[in-house]
């Protein structure tokens, strides 16, 4: 019998051990990951902020976005566009390479390490490459003037626990997930497109149709972008709604959990 | 026997309304070497997967290492090393990366598993892809890898799912060499195959599986000796006039069975009868007097060869 194993340790924090080997993975793209996360913001900062940001103020001012110039009203949104598409991606794919692809899941599962602490472990990595993803934007539009240390850097925190929820219940959703080609289409075309459409990114929601609005409602990126907007420039929400957001998010962390954490446990057991 | 590892009663596993496992009763000793034989679909990787502790059974008892794995899951994986049928490596990490990271699912100290690897390594003769992504490495490579993962944490278990399929003749006798070695250092190992000369090779003892179901048990001798006779007498005279003369060899032994390609004359002296037969100026197109193997143990029981 092996003295060294420590059965106690990986019980509380094995899912630590899931998540360094979900990021030695990630770093085997760490160039690509920095890119994206720095080249982003440029790309958008560029476009919007001479192209579309002129062509807003010429024609409306900014009475379309609440005061503010469009550059400002936007960068929140484009922050938690950014923060959600790095999060979809490190909970959708390491979770269908672990139970499909590449059976990766089943090996951890062969040791101590149980399915819950898969599902955290998975999380964490994720939510690591969201706060490197979120930073980095962040820091460039600083650079560029758009937001004020002073006044935006909770919004920090903020976009990373709404990327975090979304996540979330992305993960519990990928592991019941038995026909992957036919899942990757549906999620992509009529669930995240749409979302990045109506979610109140470019445009304020209350500006479309009302029946039109619901889908932003049911979005974790309207909720985020929602916040983005309060907690980078002071976009005044009531505390009511300040209270609706942060609990969708909430629930949403809650319910991807409870998901995640059965499912992983049924189909490593089968 | 000594102190039993592993202990089976009535242990069971349906997928709906499919038995995968029906009832099956076995033991393993410590330090044993124990072998599932069976063709595709026996319910041996079922059965492997129950005894790593993660397949949840349906009905019937096991204990691992005296706990049930219901209630014990992790305490009994942090001592069992599992080969499991398809290798499950993470293809985008190197060699090393994929031993390290596995050693600290166990808990186990950086150091304790770097000084590991390097025995590991050497064990697998991977030292010279030490750093080469497992994407890279070929399909033995990849088995060997897989199994020195196994290994990382000493495991007093060690479970093997087919551990020879797909690799060539030469990596089958490196692997079996290895294992041997393992098994002198004290390792009990499970071991599924359906290669009948793995098991003769590796097992001390074995259950025969089929449909679910434990045919029989022993070890390879016993076995052999109890379901087969001494000597097996393949004749063969072409696909037409097999089934014609088989009347007539019937009667000249104890059982004889009749394959598509050729036919088995199960006796004690197998030269003696083949004189008989040409005697009788039968002609065989060719003729073979072999001793009697799990094969024929296993075609005796289920009435069907291991591989199709
Ligand atoms: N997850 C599952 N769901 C449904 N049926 C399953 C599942 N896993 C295995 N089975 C069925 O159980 C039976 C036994 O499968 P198992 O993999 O244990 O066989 P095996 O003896 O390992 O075969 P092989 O030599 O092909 O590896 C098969 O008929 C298989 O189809
Ligand atoms: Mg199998």
């Amino acid at each position: 019998m092996n003295s060294g194993i420590n059965v106690a340790k990986v019980r509380s924090i094995g899912a630590i051990y899931v998540a360094e080997a979900r990021m030695s993975a990630m770093l085997k793209w760490k160039g690509i990951i920095a890119i994206v996360a720095i080249g982003n913001p440029l790309f958008y900062l560029v476009a919007i902020g001479i192209g579309v940001g002129v062509l807003v103020s010429e024609n409306s001012g900014t009475s379309g976005t609440g005061g503010v110039e469009y550059i400002t009203f936007i960068a929140p949104a484009l922050l938690a566009s950014a923060a959600i598409t790095g999060a979809l991606d490190e909970a959708m794919f390491p979770v269908m390479e672990g139970f499909k692809w590449r059976k990766l899941f089943y090996a951890m599962n062969a040791t101590p390490i149980t399915g819950p602490q898969i599902a955290l472990g998975v999380f964490i990595a994720a939510l690591a490459r969201v706060a490197f993803t979120v930073i980095c934007y962040w820091a460039v539009l600083i650079a560029f003037g758009v937001m004020s240390v002073e006044q935006s850097w909770d919004v920090i925190p903020v976009t990373i626990f709404a990327a975090g929820a979304f996540a979330a219940i992305i993960m519990g959703i990928t592991a019941k997930v038995k026909n992957d080609d036919y899942f990757m289409t549906v999620l992509g075309r009529l669930i995240i497109m749409p979302m990045f459409l109506f979610s109140g990114t470019f445009f304020p929601l209350n500006t479309m149709p009302i029946y039109l609005q619901p889908i932003g409602w049911i979005s974790p990126l309207w909720h985020a972008t929602e916040l983005g907007r309060h907690f980078s420039y002071g976009y005044s929400i009531s505390a009511q709604m300040l209270v609706i957001h942060f609990a969708f998010l909430l629930a949403l962390l809650i319910c991807g959990f409870a998901l995640a954490n059965r499912t992983f446990t049924t189909r490593l057991t089968k | 026997m000594s102190e039993a590892l592993i202990s089976a009663r009535g242990l069971t596993k349906r997928y709906g309304d499919f038995t995968a496992v029906d009832a099956i009763d076995f033991d393993v000793a410590k330090g044993e070497s124990f072998g599932l034989l069976g063709p595709n679909g026996a319910g041996k990787s079922t059965t492997m997967r129950i005894i790593a502790a993660t397949s949840q059974r349906t009905s019937g008892t096991i204990t691992i290492l005296g706990r049930d794995p219901e209630e014990h899951g992790p305490q009994i994986r942090a001592h069992l090393g599992v080969v499991p049928q398809q290798d499950n490596l993470d293809t985008e990490l190197t060699v090393t990366e994929n031993l390290f990271i596995y050693g600290r699912y166990f808990g186990l100290g950086k150091r304790f598993i770097r000084t590991k690897i390097e025995e590991l390594l050497e064990f697998a003769q991977l030292e010279e892809k030490r750093d080469v992504k497992v994407d890279a490495l070929s399909g033995g490579m990849k088995r060997r890898l897989t199994i020195a993962r196994a290994l990382v944490s000493e495991p007093d278990i060690l479970m093997l799912d087919e551990p020879t399929t797909g690799l060539d003749p030469q990596a089958r006798h490196i692997l079996w060499d290895r294992l041997f070695r393992l098994k002198e250092l004290g390792v009990t190992l499970v071991i599924t195959t359906h290669f009948m000369d793995e098991a003769e090779q590796l097992c001390d003892r074995l259950v025969v599986m089929d449909k679910g179901k434990i045919m029989a048990e022993g070890s390879p001798l016993e076995l052999i000796k109890t379901y087969s006779t001494k000597e097996v007498l393949e004749v063969r005279f072409g696909s037409d006039r097999n089934k014609e003369i088989a009347p007539t060899l019937r009667a000249m032994c104890s059982r004889m069975e009749e394959l598509p390609d050729r036919i088995l004359m199960y006796v004690e002296d197998g030269e003696a009868l083949l004189e008989e037969i040409l005697n009788k100026k039968l002609h065989p197109t060719t003729s073979l007097v072999r001793r009697s193997s799990l094969e024929d143990v296993f075609l005796r029981l289920t009435g069907r060869t291991l591989i199709e």
